[in-house]
């Protein structure tokens, strides 16, 4: 079982629309790019599942996307509040790829700077809907940008080993144009450890859970 | 008094240190054959509570006995197997084919599969006749008067009941005004539901003076007690699970000062429970 630390933040700091949740390290353990942790949202019931976003020393770093309770909770932490963090969790990106190039769309390019340091920092394309959303690229220099209604998976090029993360819609695209691609999913998860059997996504024409088989899995070569 | 999960609301297999901290793991519930469960979204937050609707989710009978059971066993916990079905026979087949289990829960009373035909008592009766294990009746707080079916349960051959199950709930998301869950309702469970539980357990303790494993929104040792106190023998922990994996352990220490056996049934004796009350450590 993965570790559950009362985590102290940092800040929680803009990046466009987004917050940038900074909480120290402690005794957490950063895992594999692609994992995701459980971050207790204040004054809820159930914790939020989020994937790394950037790991320092003393730091772990969560890109959130405030749209409901819970994220906003989490994206008005303050300095010195607690929360309680259980992770990593999950399946993460395997790394040991050729000419990697990295796919981002929206939130979901929350994995990717993290990822981007383990690769050495291949290119990336990302997609958002708007230029307030794609101030968030400032967290992945030298990326290149599409901004709806150009679409991202429009930038990709041919020949390289694509590690995706985004809207569903946008996988499937990524999944249709680059087969073997890893990409992450995501689904609403009430304990990210295979407990709570809600997380439920279809894979191989099977139900399974998404926590456990994922969150990153490879499209039909 | 054994601290047990809620059925349903851990995967012992798949966290088994989360599993350790109990006295006994309840198993998902086993139907004839396998189900893969409801379409996706299956849960959902509520202001104080959560819903699901997992639908059973499991691995079917043949594939629990020759596959799950004996994983299982291997952790060296004691196991309750909780069975389900869609008529008594569907129950009856299963009991008869467990063995070397601490004790059978039968699922009468999942909010989220249609109901079985038959009784809540046809089922325990044939069952009964199918086992000499102990069996544990799961009844819903639904029923306008859960201790009529205690009593008739405890007449087929109940050993216990299980109380409660979760409660049929409704989440709309608020941009659409559409159901949050695939399949509209879902089972209510967490904080939202311990009042039904409490008033569940107090009920069919006073019908029947059966064990009964209390459960509904135990997130405290104080919700422990107040469970013993209403006549619950053991209690099972379920939605904390999900974002407190160690709660188990934490429950436990917040019980170490406390004599549960002497709480046992104290809502019945209205002179003692304030005594009682000051002995939880905060």
């Amino acid at each position: 079982m993965p570790k559950r630390e009362q985590a102290r933040v940092v800040a929680a700091e803009p990046v466009g629309p987004y917050a940038l949740l900074r909480v120290e390290r402690g005794r957490l353990v950063p895992g594999v790019p692609g994992q995701f942790f459980m971050l207790e949202a204040p004054g809820r019931l159930l914790p939020r599942a989020m994937s790394l976003c950037l790991a320092t020393a003393s730091e772990l770093a969560f890109l959130i996307d405030p749209i409901g309770p819970g994220t906003r909770a989490l994206c008005s932490l303050e300095p010195g509040d607690r929360l309680a963090i259980l992770g990593p969790l999950g399946n993460g990106f395997r790394l040991d790829v050729e000419r990697p190039l990295l796919v981002g769309g929206g939130i979901g390019i929350a994995p990717l700077p993290y990822l981007a340091e383990a690769l050495r920092f291949p290119p990336a394309v990302l997609g958002f809907r708007s230029e307030l959303h794609a101030e968030a690229a400032v967290l992945l220099p030298g990326a290149e940008i599409a901004i709806d209604p150009t679409l991202v998976t429009e930038l990709i090029p041919s020949g390289h080993s694509v590690l995706a993360c985004g809207p569903e819609p946008m996988l499937h695209a990524v999944a249709a144009r680059c087969p073997g691609a890893q990409l992450a999913w995501e689904a609403p998860m009430a304990c990210g450890f295979g407990a709570c059997y809600g997380c439920a996504v279809e894979i191989g024409g099977q139900l399974k859970r998404l926590c456990l088989e994922g969150p990153v899995r490879r499209a039909a070569a | 008094m054994l601290l047990l999960n809620a059925s349903g609301c851990l995967d012992a297999l798949a966290a088994p240190e989360v599993a350790r901290q109990l006295d006994g793991f309840v198993t998902k519930t086993i139907t004839p054959l396998p189900r893969e469960g409801n379409a996706p979204p299956r849960i959902a937050e509520t202001a104080h509570g959560m819903l699901n609707a997992i639908g059973l989710a499991n691995p079917g009978r043949e594939r629990f006995l020759s596959g799950h059971l004996p994983r299982l066993r291997e952790l060296g916990i004691p196991l309750w197997v909780s069975v389900g079905g869609f008529c008594a026979a569907d129950y009856a087949d299963t009991c008869a084919a467990l063995d070397h289990v601490e004790a059978i829960e039968l699922n009468l009373s999942c909010p989220n599969v249609d109901e079985a035909a038959d009784s809540a008592a046809e089922i325990v009766a044939a069952c009964r006749r199918a086992t000499k294990l102990p069996l544990y009746a799961k009844l819903s707080a639904a029923h306008p008067d859960i201790a009529s079916v205690a009593r008739a349960v405890a007449a087929a051959g109940a050993d216990g009941l299980s109380l409660v199950n979760t409660l049929r709930g409704l989440a709309l998301d608020p941009r659409t005004l559409q159901p949050v869950l695939a399949r509209g309702t879902g089972g209510l469970s967490g904080p939202s539901l311990k009042p039904v539980a409490l008033a569940a357990v107090h009920a069919c303790y006073a019908a029947t003076r059966l064990p009964i494993v209390g459960m509904g929104g135990v997130t405290s040792g104080q919700d422990v007690l107040d469970l013993v106190a209403c006549g619950a023998s053991h209690v099972a922990v379920g939605t904390v699970l999900f974002s407190e994996p160690v709660a188990p352990s934490r429950i436990r220490g917040e019980l170490s000062a406390v004599d549960t056996d002497e709480v046992m049934g104290a809502a019945h004796r209205a002179e003692k429970s304030l005594e009682f009350r000051a002995k939880v450590v905060a």
